[in-house]
């Protein structure tokens, strides 16, 4: 049986992790290979960075990043945020990642998925959806552009089309829950999870380490995600691992 | 030395910045008369089973590496390049690999006996279970490693099978016959568990070319 992935997400920009982490243990606290270690030493079973670099050279930046994260890491790692292209994924895969994470690129042109699945094999494609429930469509919408932007596309359907098309795995974000660290969204992570074949992470809404009990054994993640949690040390990565075991939840 | 063989299926990078880690010497190479200088081969290997083996036959590498293995010279097969050691897979079509160990390869089925779906890829952290002691897997814990893959081996010979993990069928983990090895999972991946499990093949490596200055 496979164990439950606990994921920390670290928000890289112009080289740097942002969002003000906390940690009394690191002489750089915004340094993202420092912190990629200090995770996987909690117990991480993967990491996902999310480039939100506005510069040409802040992304540049990240191909270097990736690189001295692969030199010490020897967990997988999954790098999303602005890959619009092969020569993107290529990029990040050879500066040593094991996963591009795909958003609004994949939506604007879906093919980009299939390239990249024909190119490295499904295994290192990630299709990421945020996710917002809508009354009049009476289930879950499709954003983009970090959020800003609604689409025609309702989740389940384009998580079906993403996986058609040859995504390996979905990183699924509830923007109603993102934020509000009242527990994931389970309706929509299960919604997901029955409809396609590939494994499915939970994202937005971790509040504690209670939170990660119910969207294992209720709405049947593979993986759950999180990032403000972790980082400000309201619980830690073996925290969350030690109760899911109580729980007997299998994890690593 | 150990030599990586490059046949442009591998993810040549991460599984040398882990010996790189680990401080022992390697180089990466696709031609014969350099990896035949090494004292130990890994066959990584991320792909179809089928474009891996024509590579290999065109650069003549199959006939490199079986007379490799016939010298006794250790040579380890990560995820598709363990696969690549075997008998045959159904993977696009019927292909034969390397024939270095027997058995077949197969998809995961995707359903239990009693219906019930599972997840095809086998992706994730699974526990392994040791069926005999190895050099390969001294002082390794029995713990979690990662995989990634849909097919698995099925039919092999028992007593080549030194570790498993569950995944509907028994999913053939670690196997090794002599100097012929293999893990499913990518040990580069792996933590600490995967971490030790490459020092130990690296040290064999070593042993090996103490033995060739011996002789």
């Amino acid at each position: 049986m496979l164990a439950k992935r606990i994921i920390p997400c670290l928000d890289v920009k112009e080289g740097r992790v942002v969002k003000g982490i906390q940690f009394v243990n690191l002489r750089d606290a915004g340094d993202p290979v420092e912190l990629a270690a200090f995770y996987d030493q909690q117990g991480a079973d993967e990491l996902v960075f999310l480039d939100i670099s506005a510069s040409h050279e802040g992304r540049e930046t990240m191909v270097d990043v990736v690189e001295q994260v692969a030199g010490q890491l020897a967990i997988p790692f999954t790098v999303g945020g602005g890959i619009n292209s092969l020569a993107d994924m290529k990029r990040i895969l050879r500066a040593g990642a094991d996963k591009v994470s795909l958003n609004t690129a994949a939506v604007l042109r879906p093919e980009l998925i299939t390239e990249g699945a024909d190119f490295f094999g499904s295994q290192c494609i990630v299709v990421a959806i945020d996710a917002k429930y809508d009354e009049a469509l009476r289930s879950w919408r499709v954003f983009t552009h970090g959020g800003r932007k609604p689409t025609e596309w309702e989740v389940i359907a384009w998580a079906k089309e993403a996986v058609k098309r040859g995504a390996g795995e979905i990183l699924l974000t509830s923007m109603d829950q993102d934020g509000e660290k009242k527990g994931f969204d389970l309706p929509l992570t299960k919604a997901v999870g029955e409809a396609v074949t590939v494994p499915v992470i939970a994202s937005g809404g971790a509040g504690s380490k209670e939170d990660f009990d119910p969207v294992f054994k209720e709405a049947k993640a593979d993986a759950a995600l999180a990032a403000s949690i972790f980082h400000y040390k309201e619980t830690s990565v073996a925290e969350v691992k030690s109760f899911l075991k109580q729980k007997g939840v299998e994890v690593r | 030395m150990i030599g990586i063989v490059d046949y442009g299926m591998g993810n040549l990078h991460s599984v040398s910045k882990a010996l790189e880690r680990l401080n022992y010497d390697y180089f990466i190479s696709e031609k014969q008369d350099e990896l035949a200088k090494a004292d130990g081969l890994i066959l990584p290997g991320v792909g179809s089973f089928k474009d891996a083996m024509e590579i290999l036959r065109k650069e003549n590498l199959d006939k490199f590496l079986t007379n490799w293995a016939s010298l006794g010279k250790p040579i380890l097969g990560i995820c598709l390049g363990m696969q690549l050691l075997f008998d045959k897979s159904e993977e696009n079509g019927e292909t034969t690999g390397l024939s270095l160990l027997k058995g077949k390869v197969r998809r995961f089925k995707g359903v239990t006996e009693t219906g019930e779906r599972y997840k095809v890829p086998h992706m994730g952290w699974n526990r392994l279970q040791f069926h005999q002691e190895h050099s390969l897997l001294d002082q390794v814990e029995e713990g979690h490693v990662y995989f990634v893959h849909s097919y698995v081996v099925q039919e092999m010979d028992k007593a080549e099978l030194l570790a498993s993990c569950d995944y509907d069928v028994i999913v053939p983990a670690v196997v090794g016959k002599n100097n012929v090895l293999g893990t499913q999972f990518h040990p580069e991946k792996s933590s600490s568990v995967g971490m030790k499990l490459l020092e130990n093949f690296a040290s064999m490596v070593t042993k090996e070319k103490e033995a060739k200055i011996h002789e």
